[in-house]
């Protein structure tokens, strides 16, 4: 094997140095009775040749565009990845490192991750941002958390709006502590009803995502305020952060937490994960933060340098009074999602923002001049809901046999919304793709 | 004369981002507008991040620049204990990278994702298997994510059996996240020490073990790499007083293919996919921390989970009694082609093999080690061995002085001041990946440091040298945080 450097000489040699007679006789302290009796059961071992093969066969049944039109987004989204983003990021000495707890020889992934964080919080608006967790619905849930260490109160008013999947994990990492979790219902406009926060009392914060999961672009100025009068704290998050290239920030509406999914930022797809949880907060709360932070120093001759910091709040050291558990970060994806930033830069930012929107619009106005029109009129991005007439159902699954996969259908995350598609344009989709999908839809 | 890895160079200086480009310069190639521009409400309209402007010529140095100030496995050997810091094959890199999976959007129809759905179902019957339990998740996102899907397992289980209960045992030698994982679960840790042999004794759990306790969490082999001989006893004693018993499978790669977990009393155990299964750390994650259990806590693990109906694998969500989500999707998707593809790559017999040789180089190093350094328990070790800096405290150097001086060596320290109930500790994991040659050289450093805390023990103290920093001041980090620029 080829992973496995010992000759048999190796072996001997090591086996007489320690003691012992065989690779056997290495594990004295197992007992007998907690042995395995017999071999693993495995497939047989595979070739590299064999591998790729087995490999090419799987991944061939997977629709994928080029080949498939792909209409969905729903906080995962196709855009384009430049090689150099690609290229750099295979370099062994970021992806076969491990967490910089070495700083002295880990210069280059604290210096990245100082960037990242730079970054984050320059496109969030926020003082300051963590080093990244896991994805936007953890990240979600762990800012939750921290609102009711904050406030030291115990309910939590989420929007409906927020990604279903999102609002799953969060009841599931609710289930277990006395926080309770109202859902907020959403208006006619497709953006989150906010009427009902004032009749709650003891409210730690109030979780809107902005662009909402039907794309529409939420109203943060009155979230904002509706959370702060009742001392709560503002907890904003998203799944495409590219929109900030165009729409005010989370910072802008005076946010105490920014955080959400930053996939969309030159990361693969690869069926939801990995990810990129973002989390950013005013600086006031730094110290009540989850996640691994980095800050800037000096070695002993005075030079620049980064370090990992405040670790005081993590799990090695605080254990069961930590600010969380988690002990990881998406290191790599926001080493991908800082190239990605960097590489397309602070004009093509906004150019590239401004693009996906105009792209999303040219389908949202030729389906509306189709007769097939959005039920909710905020303004959206790279996202919209599109009703369908009835029966729509058929139409969508001769579509897929056409490999046009027209949106995600929204029945089963809103029963209300029979015949709703959510459906998702980036720069990728070209438009005579989406010409398609409207002759197609219109017979 | 010896030559050690470790040297200098020339490395080349690099600012940060924001320092370098110039407003009008880009390193992105735009798509073509063939859209006209549409209306927008000015009102919600921003300004935009400010990022900076840069060729891909900056981009492309400022990356490769920073890249050769790190350390990793591909340039060096990493004997970082409890962390299998082992070899990351190439060939995994290639199956993650095909487009049926890098492209593959999470919300696929089922009919048309059956590619990565048959990968995920057959991983989770392998991990089932090396493992001995009986079914798994995929989708926790880390080890520690793990540990929590293991804790809402434990008070899923209390809940359906009527009662909740308020406390956990977590002994000394058990991972460091794992109280804090079973406080988000409202579980208080009731700490319990190892005896004097480094490991876990049956009476000292039941001391403890009550019916207001949920369960025990321990790590096996724990992290002074010593194998819980005691485990089934105290497994019977806890599930006595029908508590649970987690382990904390980090170690799983001192003992594939050679115990049972299943028939050793675990009722849940993590897997880490970054250790134990070849995937790369990537300078702190993404890893991944499937979960797997015996048939009494199936009901409870996550959903959806990908279920197989007549040759087609879909993803259910209708397992009533499940915790709930983890994750936004499935999982870390790429991490788990990377284990799949190792496990298939190696077969069982290569699998046993791996933990026999993880388990010999540590027996080695230990071996010829402990005549240089106090060894805290001279017991058979598996994959990792427990030094601490006992025998050096008289020149006045510590364990962080010798390990910083090991990177001028050329080697990754190995990791340091854990567990905590060795002072000092020096914990060696070398994986089994490095070549009898290498793990040689790392211990003829060693020994060479040692002999330099004698004679120069200056050296250490202001080790490293060689490296782009020297030691850097983390208190003045943490007092005022400059966590942005």
């Amino acid at each position: 094997m080829r992973y496995l450097p010992h000759t048999p000489e190796d072996i001997s040699a090591m086996l007489e140095a320690i003691g012992v007679k065989s690779l056997e006789d290495l594990f004295p302290t197992v007992p007998h009775d907690c042995r395995r009796t017999g071999d693993l059961s495995l497939p047989e071992a595979l070739t590299e040749w064999e591998l790729n093969k087995h490999i090419d066969k799987l991944s061939n049944r997977m629709a994928v565009s080029p080949e498939f039109k792909v209409f969905l987004g729903a906080g995962s989204y196709d855009h384009y990845i430049p090689a150099s983003v690609s290229y750099l990021l295979s370099r062994s000495e970021f992806v076969t490192s491990y967490t910089p707890y070495q700083p002295e020889i880990s210069q280059g992934t604290l210096q990245a991750i100082f960037e990242y964080q730079t970054l984050t919080a320059r496109l969030l608006g926020m003082d300051v941002a963590n080093a990244s967790q896991y994805d936007g619905a953890s990240s979600l849930a762990e800012a939750l958390l921290m609102a009711v260490r904050i406030t030291r109160q115990n309910k939590v008013a989420v929007s409906g709006l927020i990604h279903p999947n999102y609002r799953q994990v969060i009841e599931t990492y609710f289930a277990p502590t006395d926080c309770e979790f109202i859902e907020l219902p959403y208006t006619e406009a497709g953006i989150t009803d906010l009427s009902k926060i004032n009749d709650l009392e003891n409210l730690a914060a109030v979780a809107v995502q902005s662009p909402n999961f039907f794309g529409c672009i939420e109203d943060l100025q009155s979230s904002a305020k509706k959370a702060h009068d009742k001392k709560a704290l503002l907890v904003v998050g998203f799944t495409e952060p590219l929109a900030y290239g165009m729409y005010k920030n989370p910072g802008s509406y005076d946010a105490d937490i920014a955080c959400g999914e930053g996939q969309s930022l030159g990361i693969p797809r690869t069926f939801g994960g990995p990810a990129l949880g973002m989390f950013a907060a005013k600086q006031k709360y730094v110290r009540n933060m989850p996640g691994r932070l980095v800050g800037q120093t000096v070695d002993v001759e005075g030079r620049r340098g980064y370090v990992l910091t405040l670790a005081t709040r993590e799990q090695h050291i605080r254990r069961e009074k930590a600010t969380s558990n988690i002990c990881t970060n998406h290191s790599l994806c926001a080493l991908a999602s800082s190239m990605y930033m960097a590489s397309v830069g602070g004009s093509g930012f906004k150019e590239l923002a401004r693009l996906n929107y105009d792209r999303c619009e040219y389908l949202k106005d030729r389906l509306r001049k189709a007769g097939y029109s959005s039920p909710f009129n905020r303004s959206t991005f790279n996202e919209f809901v599109v009703q369908f007439p009835q029966g729509f159902e058929t139409t969508y699954q001769d579509l897929l046999k056409k490999k046009i996969i027209a949106g995600l259908p929204l029945e089963c995350y809103y029963p209300e919304l029979a015949n709703h598609y959510l459906l998702c344009v980036t720069e990728t989709m070209a438009k005579e793709d989406m010409d398609t999908l409207v002759r197609e839809v219109v017979t | 004369m010896k030559e050690y890895p470790g040297t200098t160079g020339l490395i080349l200086n690099e600012p940060l981002l924001w320092e370098k480009g110039k407003k009008g310069r880009n390193g992105y190639s735009l798509p073509r507008r063939d859209v006209e521009t549409y209306a927008v409400d000015e009102a919600l309209l921003g300004e935009g991040p400010d990022f900076p402007d840069l060729s891909e010529v900056d981009i492309i140095r400022h990356y490769v620049r920073l890249s050769q100030w790190n350390f990793s496995v591909d340039s060096g050997m990493y004997p970082l204990g409890s962390c299998t810091m082992k070899y990351n094959p190439k060939t995994n890199e290639r199956q993650v990278s095909q487009a049926g999976f890098a492209a593959a959007h999470p919300l696929l129809p089922p009919d048309l994702s059956q590619g990565i759905l048959a990968l995920m179902y057959e991983l989770e019957r392998f991990l089932v298997e090396i493992t001995g339990m009986d079914a798994a998740t995929l989708q926790p996102a880390a080890g520690a994510h793990g540990e929590l899907t293991g804790m809402l397992l434990f008070y899923a289980y209390h809940k359906s059996k009527g009662a909740q209960r308020s406390k956990i045992i977590v002994p000394d030698t058990a991972h460091g996240t794992n109280p804090a994982s079973a406080a988000l679960c409202g579980y208080k840790p009731v700490p319990i020490k190892s005896n004097d042999q480094g490991i876990l004794a049956p009476k000292d759990v039941s001391q403890v073990m009550d019916e207001q306790t949920a369960g025990i969490m321990v790590t096996n082999p724990n992290t002074l790499g010593l194998f819980e001989e005691n485990i089934k006893e105290i497994a019977e004693i806890v599930h006595a007083k029908d508590g649970l018993v987690y382990c904390d499978g980090a170690n799983m790669n001192a003992v594939m293919g050679i115990v049972h977990m299943g028939d050793i009393g675990i009722d849940v155990l993590h897997l880490n996919l970054h250790k134990t299964f070849s995937s790369p750390h990537g300078g702190g994650g993404p890893g991944s921390g499937p979960v797997c259990v015996r048939t009494h806590l199936e009901p409870f693990l996550p959903i959806p989970r990908v279920i197989e109906k007549k040759g087609q694998y879909l993803l259910s969500a209708d397992f009533p009694d499940s915790i709930g989500k983890l994750h936004a999707f499935y999982g870390n998707v790429g991490v788990l082609i990377r284990a799949y593809s190792y496990i298939l790559s190696m077969g069982a017999d290569n699998l046993k093999k791996a933990s026999q040789l993880a388990v010999l180089n540590a027996a080695y190093i230990k071996q010829k080690l402990k005549d240089t350094f106090h060894l805290a328990y001279d017991r058979p070790c598996m994959h990792e061995c427990v030094f601490s800096d006992k025998n050096q405290q008289m020149h006045k150097v510590t364990t962080l002085d010798m390990v910083k001086r090991l990177m001028d060596y050329g080697f990754h320290p190995p990791t340091i001041y854990f567990p905590l109930v060795v002072p000092g500790a020096i914990m060696i994991e070398p994986t089994e990946t490095e070549s009898k040659e290498d793990i040689d050289l790392f211990i003829d450093s060693m020994k060479a440091i040692a002999d330099e805390a004698r004679e120069n023990p200056d050296l250490l103290r202001e080790a490293p040298k060689n490296s782009r920093r020297r030691r850097l001041d983390e208190t003045a980090a943490a007092r005022k945080p400059c966590l942005r620029g």
